[in-house]
């Protein structure tokens, strides 16, 4: 019956989003006067309202950018807070315009759900937490011990599958949700606690004492999380992808939200390309000349958000590691504007 | 025969021996029936099982309720600006509830995400909407025919405008997705009770109708509706009818939960009702129809007054289920309180190993708050329509 119904489900979103493949995103959006984004109901560094509820993290970011490049406002965003379980259907059936809420890339999701993946906008995977204790300095070395993970998730296949491939013992002591995971490693149930990495440095700040755990640094998953569109619309699909290559290409470039209006006057031919001050690239993306501007401007480089949000800036200080630009050993690369 | 005569024959004065003029004072019941210590035997320890039960429950009560008091009260940290404030130090190593993580967060957990600029329309909408319940629950408040005009009519507009906005008004549009807190459980809750109630009396007087039609309508909405659990309700209003519906005219999201969760306490309701109905004796309905009532007159002067009366008790149960059911709206990401805590409670800047246990400190108090007011008020109220009873 559950087939049944998600077959169902599936070919009529699909049917569905071939007949929106000839509306024109943008223009509805242009139209609406506000982007709707697809966000997370609240993930620490990611997408979660502030004091005054209003939405801050990696993933609102992103929503904000796009909605700088279109608007030159970053405050025209309405952000539709989505479950895991509704957050494609939200997507398929129009209510949301991108849905930048930490989704891992898989190939069935990039298909048969009729989404396209624009990129990824942060690497995660699956990581170790240990105590300094232990003197453990590798995953290799945890043979024998008894690691918590959450019940039933693809983080427990991928565990068991890491000890079977290094030919280690493996004790898993599973839990139902997340906190009674972390509250366990905390009282010294298991020895290690597992879980995707950026979920680690949240859970060591619930920790009663965090400065005694270290991440591992082995990441034995790939959890590529990106920002994601509907198929048919192939405007749409590259606004969004050039937005996340924009921001890249700003940090690369050393332009960030404070010196950007210095970097108009700027010689550089990169640099005038990208703001827009030489060709007309972002009138091909069917937006304005200046949208990078708009966006750094606004939101900033892909290096700020990643600190402000993530990184140094915010308590998680999440190292940069795989979300480094390809020139300082990562894996983000923008391809050039020209 | 002799001892009678003897009798009859005696003097007065003989018989003084023998009969007091003032009774003997009444003896104080033994000690162990009379004070504290009477009072004691008689509620704690009248028999052995007793006993034991007693010394039970004190047990339970010296284990369980001292570390909550330090937890909530006596370790707690009341003030502070971050996360800091809420860790363990040298000089502070127990560490209960983070009560300065609620005070921070507690404008956003009354009004989710409402624009800081227009909360005080959400005020005005509380104060509103207080003024109409104690309006309508004070039995001896003036003028209750306006106040119910007040609550039912002027109440549900002039809420819609100011929390929806009326821009002609000069109100700027607010999105329900903004709405958030205490403001959309209240709004959830009271939208269910207020429309749960009438739709429910209907149903089940449908339900015991002698129009076919009718009938067969009533039993197979209750039924279907009462089938299907509520979070498969919301479920389906939320993920499959946009898939339906074109966007345009997709219903908004807040929209869909309240009519579900509506549809939904009606059916239960009716179930209610039904019950008070079929309690009352035949003869009430023969009675009232060899007057010559019409239906509706019997309905409403005589049978519906006793069949309300004695299932109030039902009533508020159904209506604290209804409203602690209020927080299913979560899974379709409409962030009531219980949700504007789970999101609040994985910020970063307040990440501690109590951080979430107060939110749902928090969100307990405010729960059995609402729930223990509203038994207070339906046993007051119990009271005082039992009065005819006690004569």
């Amino acid at each position: 019956m559950k087939h049944v119904l998600t077959t169902f489900a599936v070919a009529a979103a699909v049917g569905l989003a071939a007949a929106a493949a000839s509306a024109q995103t943008l223009n509805a959006v242009k139209s609406r006067g506000a982007l709707n984004c697809g966000t997370n109901t609240g993930l620490a560094g990611f997408s979660q309202p502030d004091a005054q509820g209003n939405w801050t993290g990696l993933d609102v970011d992103f929503c904000r950018a796009i909605a700088a490049a279109v608007f030159n406002d970053p405050t025209k965003v309405k952000f539709v807070p989505l479950t895991a379980k509704d957050r494609f259907t939200a997507l398929q059936s129009g209510e949301v315009d991108v849905l930048v809420r930490n989704t891992t890339w898989t190939s069935s999701r990039d298909t048969s759900l009729g989404l396209n993946f624009t990129g990824v906008n942060y690497y995660d995977g699956q990581g170790f937490m240990v105590r300094k204790a232990l003197k453990v300095n590798s995953a290799l070395e945890l043979n024998d011990a008894a690691v918590c993970v959450q019940q039933g998730t693809t983080t427990e296949l991928n565990l068991a599958d890491y000890f079977r491939a290094n030919r280690m013992r493996l004790k898993t002591v599973t839990f139902a949700t997340i906190d009674e995971a972390v509250k366990a490693y905390d009282t010294g149930r298991c020895d290690a606690y597992t879980t995707d990495a950026s979920g680690l440095y949240s859970s060591r700040l619930r920790l009663a004492n965090p400065d005694e755990h270290i991440v591992l640094p082995e990441i034995i998953s790939k959890e590529p999380l990106g920002p994601a569109v509907r198929h048919g619309d192939d405007q749409w699909f590259d606004i969004v992808k050039w937005t996340h290559f924009a921001m890249l290409n700003a940090e690369e470039l050393g332009i960030t939200k404070a010196n950007v209006d210095e970097m108009l006057k700027s010689d550089n031919p990169e640099v005038k390309r990208l703001l827009g001050t030489e060709g007309n690239y972002g009138e091909q993306l069917g937006l304005t000349k200046d949208w990078v501007y708009r966006i750094v401007k606004h939101v900033g480089n892909y290096g700020e958000v990643f600190e402000r949000n993530v990184g140094q800036g915010s308590p998680l200080k999440i190292a940069r590691g795989l979300n480094a630009l390809w020139t300082k050993g990562g894996l983000q690369y923008g391809p050039p504007v020209r | 025969m002799t001892t009678a005569n003897s009798v009859t024959k005696l003097d007065p004065e003989h018989a003084i021996a023998y009969v007091r003029e003032v009774p003997i004072e009444a003896s104080p019941p033994p000690v162990t029936a009379r004070g504290a210590l009477g009072w004691l035997r008689a509620n704690f320890f009248a028999t052995p099982f007793d006993t034991v039960l007693t010394i039970v429950m004190l047990l339970l009560i010296a284990w369980a309720i001292p570390p909550v008091i330090d937890f909530l009260i006596v370790d707690a940290v009341w003030s502070g600006s971050d996360r800091e404030a809420c860790l363990a130090t040298p000089q502070h190593p127990e560490v209960g509830a983070c009560w300065a993580f609620v005070r921070n967060r507690f404008a956003y957990f009354v009004y989710g995400s409402y624009p800081l600029a227009e909360r005080w329309r959400v005020d005005i909408f509380f104060a509103m909407l207080a003024v109409g319940i104690v309006w309508m629950l004070k039995l001896d408040a003036p003028r209750r025919d306006i106040g119910a005009i007040y609550f039912f009519v002027v109440l549900p507009i002039a809420s819609y405008v100011l929390l929806r906005g009326m821009p002609a008004l000069g109100l700027p549009a607010v999105e329900t997705a903004l709405w958030g807190g205490v403001l959309v459980t209240i709004v959830v809750a009271t939208v269910g009770i207020v429309a749960s109630l009438p739709a429910g009396i209907m149903l089940a007087l449908g339900r015991r109708s002698r129009m076919p039609a009718v009938r067969l309508f009533s039993i197979i909405y209750i039924e279907f509706v009462r089938g299907v659990p509520l979070i498969t309700v919301l479920f389906m209003a939320s993920v499959m009818l946009p898939l339906f519906v074109p966007e345009a005219y997709s219903p908004d999201k807040l929209v869909r939960a309240l009519v579900g969760i509506a549809m939904f306490a009606s059916a239960y309701m009716a179930e209610v009702v039904r019950a008070g109905l079929q309690a009352i004796p035949r003869g009430q309905y023969e009675g009232a129809m060899a007057l010559g009532l019409s239906y509706s007159q019997m309905m409403r002067f005589v049978i519906l007054p006793q069949a309300l009366k004695i299932t109030i008790p039902n009533i508020v149960n159904t209506y604290i289920g209804l409203f602690k059911d209020t927080t299913l709206v979560f899974i379709v990401g409409i962030f009531d309180l219980l949700k504007t805590i789970e999101a609040a409670r994985v910020d970063p800047s307040w990440a501690t190993p109590v951080t979430s246990t107060t939110g749902y400190a928090f969100a307990a108090l405010f729960y059995f708050a609402c729930c223990y007011m509203m038994s207070r008020y339906a046993k007051a109220m119990e009271a005082r329509l039992a009065h005819g009873e006690r004569r």
